[in-house]
């Protein structure tokens, strides 16, 4: 199915990027021609294939790894905000969230 | 040795290295043994730093002054000069109070931008990152350290490792030492040229649909994607997490063994790396190929494969022949089908590992955004590069309500399939031969208008992805403009030991002794 303007305007608003109007345009043209390319999956029939695991191992193995529940020390304030563009008291600051 | 002035920090950018303010003769030992770094293997580095007839420090010295002079390669981002210097002066110390030295004792490792280093800026090639600091350090890394390797600095890559040629970097694009016109491939470009240029030992890349072997292939050295779930993932800023995978670059197939050996292994900080025993990958290099089935897949050496690689494919197939291993003809044929499925299992992974550079808690934030909406979206339009926002377009695409099933859901049908094809393959032969690219190096800017078909250019690499089988490349020639050549062989799942053992007998037999020439004009 060809992908339109509007789709990519949709995508980009789930995906949280603000695109300019020439990233739209570029992006529906190329993202068309990714997607005629993808299309030749079709021509496999899988109804009856399995989906992979994403993490298979060689064993077949598709247990989900576990690990003891155990109380270990985590980065703590400081360092979990050292990074942030903008911190205050141990607190990421961030534009105002209602009226968006 | 100065820091970077000002700055107050280990890390600066490549061209900003500092000189050190040694003596002449320094600066003459210096000389000497940066002509040899290619060609000090880690166990002559270990053994001569025991036997005190080389100076980690000078050896190092010797890597810095090279990074320095070939800054316009732009291998790497970061340079951590000052922290590199001090571990090698502990490595002398150790050597002279006689102590045993560890396995990779003085090795000089350059480690690829997207791998966390406590208190080294760590870009992964973005300008989302441009000033973190991360206050971990990943396991592979952290058990490099614990080896003796010195680790000299972060090497440039495709922004969050997407790319094949190393162009999609928000701090420029890396340049081939065989032809500086020319791209190193990607998207771990900067650790093959740190290798290849001899700024560095070894290097450490990862590997999500052939970002280790296919760089290794375009620079002329060896590379290794192990395993899925081999080496920790733990400190690797993710892109396609059911794909990455971290491994070494070097010169040899000794080396890269001699690296997993130190790296490999279960670690209780990634719960995706496997408790399968790990053999000695080094040892295992012992014996000869008689015997060996070497299986060739029809399916690699049809449309758009260069008459010229194929032609060193088939010499280095018919070298094995001539040591006595079994050639087998197999199947993998749903080989068409990879890149489809690549690209969008790939890109639906990394839509939603990316989103969590949204200009809160680290990197890059747009100014005066009035909402924290808008915030988001500017921060991740402006820290974003247009090959990652293409894939992250994509991949939301691809998981979006209605598509789902018709392009997640198929892909990972289809890579099931794909993965059969090396089980039933493998029923007949130990490793699988096949060229690791279509091509030798291209021209910069030569692919970068056309997305699709720079993903082409990892058509025989990223199967090895999907299936999470280990793969390597190594060199097997020259092309007729001079450009190297690479062989990829494909091994079993977590038989990397059988895999290196099949390559250090082709690169024997190989006997590949040529160095880039195209550096020593910069």
């Amino acid at each position: 199915m060809p992908i339109t303007k509007d789709d990519v305007e949709n995508i980009a608003m789930l995906a949280r990027l603000e695109l300019t109007d020439e990233e739209t345009e570029a992006f529906t043209r190329q993202l068309g021609s990714i997607l005629d390319y993808i299309d030749k999956l079709d021509e496999l029939d899988t109804a009856d294939v399995p989906r992979i695991s994403p993490c298979s191992t060689a064993s077949g193995d598709t247990e989900y790894a576990r690990r003891d529940d155990v109380v270990r020390p985590g980065l703590g304030q400081r360092l979990a905000t050292e990074n942030a563009p903008d911190a205050e008291a141990g607190y990421f600051k961030v534009p105002k969230v209602i009226g968006g | 040795m100065q820091g970077c002035r000002g700055a107050g920090v280990q890390g600066c950018r490549g061209a900003g290295v500092p000189q050190e303010q040694g003596s002449v003769e320094s600066s003459i030992i210096s000389t000497e043994i940066y002509l040899e770094l290619r060609e000090l293997s880690i166990r002559t580095i270990r053994e001569r730093i025991a036997a005190r007839t080389l100076s980690a420090v000078e050896l190092c010295r010797a890597a810095l002054d090279r990074i320095e002079r070939l800054s316009e390669l732009n291998a790497f981002i970061t340079v951590t000069a000052d922290a590199a210097l001090a571990r090698a002066e502990q490595i002398d110390r150790a050597a002279a109070s006689g102590d045993p030295l560890p396995p990779l004792a003085g090795a000089i490792i350059a480690i690829k931008d997207n791998m966390v280093i406590s208190g080294v800026r760590t870009t992964a090639g973005s300008r989302i990152l441009f000033n973190y600091k991360p206050p971990y350090t990943a396991t592979a890394v952290e058990r490099l350290r614990q080896a003796g390797a010195i680790v000299v600095g972060k090497t440039n890559c495709d922004e969050f490792a997407m790319g094949s040629s190393n162009e999609n970097s928000a701090y420029g694009p890396v340049k081939n030492p065989w032809d500086a016109a020319r791209v190193p491939g990607g998207s771990s470009g900067g650790s093959a040229v740190a290798v290849a240029a001899g700024m560095a030992t070894a290097a450490l890349g990862s590997d999500t649909g052939g970002s280790i072997r296919q760089p290794a292939s375009l620079c002329g050295v060896v590379g290794i994607k192990p395993t899925y779930g081999r080496v920790s993932r733990y400190g690797l800023i993710a892109f396609g997490s059911s794909l990455d995978q971290i491994g070494p670059l070097a010169n040899s197939v000794e080396d890269v063994a001699r690296i997993l050996n130190s790296i490999a292994g279960r670690d209780s900080s990634d719960s995706t790396s496997s408790d399968i025993e790990t053999d000695d990958y080094v040892a295992a290099l012992e014996g000869d190929a008689r015997g060996l089935r070497v299986g060739v897949p029809r399916q690699y050496y049809g449309e758009g494969l260069d008459p010229e690689v194929r032609a060193h494919i088939e010499a280095a197939i018919k070298k094995f022949e001539e040591m006595g291993a079994e050639i087998v003809d197999v199947g993998l044929p749903h080989t068409e089908y990879a890149v489809p499925v690549y690209y969008l299992i790939a890109t639906a992974e990394a839509s939603s590992n990316l989103a969590r550079y949204d200009g809160v808690r680290y990197g890059f934030r747009a100014e005066e955004a009035p909402t924290l909406k808008e915030m988001y979206s500017r921060t991740r339009d402006q820290g974003f590069g247009a090959e990652v926002k293409r894939r992250i377009m994509l991949g939301t695409y691809a998981l979006s309500a209605g598509y789902y099933d018709a392009y997640y859901g198929k892909a990972q049908k289809v890579r099931s399939l794909i993965e059969s094809d090396f089980r039933n393959a493998f029923a007949s032969c130990d490793v699988i031969a096949t060229p690791t690219s279509p091509t030798p190096a291209f021209r910069l800017g030569e692919k970068t208008d056309d997305p699709l078909e720079m993903y082409l250019s990892d058509i025989y690499t990223i199967t090895v992805n999907l299936a999470g089988v280990p793969g390597v490349s190594l060199p097997c020639g020259l092309s007729s403009e001079g450009l190297p050549i690479g062989i990829q062989l494909i091994g079993r799942h977590f038989d990397e030991a059988r895999l290196l053992r099949a390559a250090r007998n082709l690169e024997r037999a190989i006997a590949f002794n040529s160095k880039p020439g195209a550096v020593e004009n910069l």
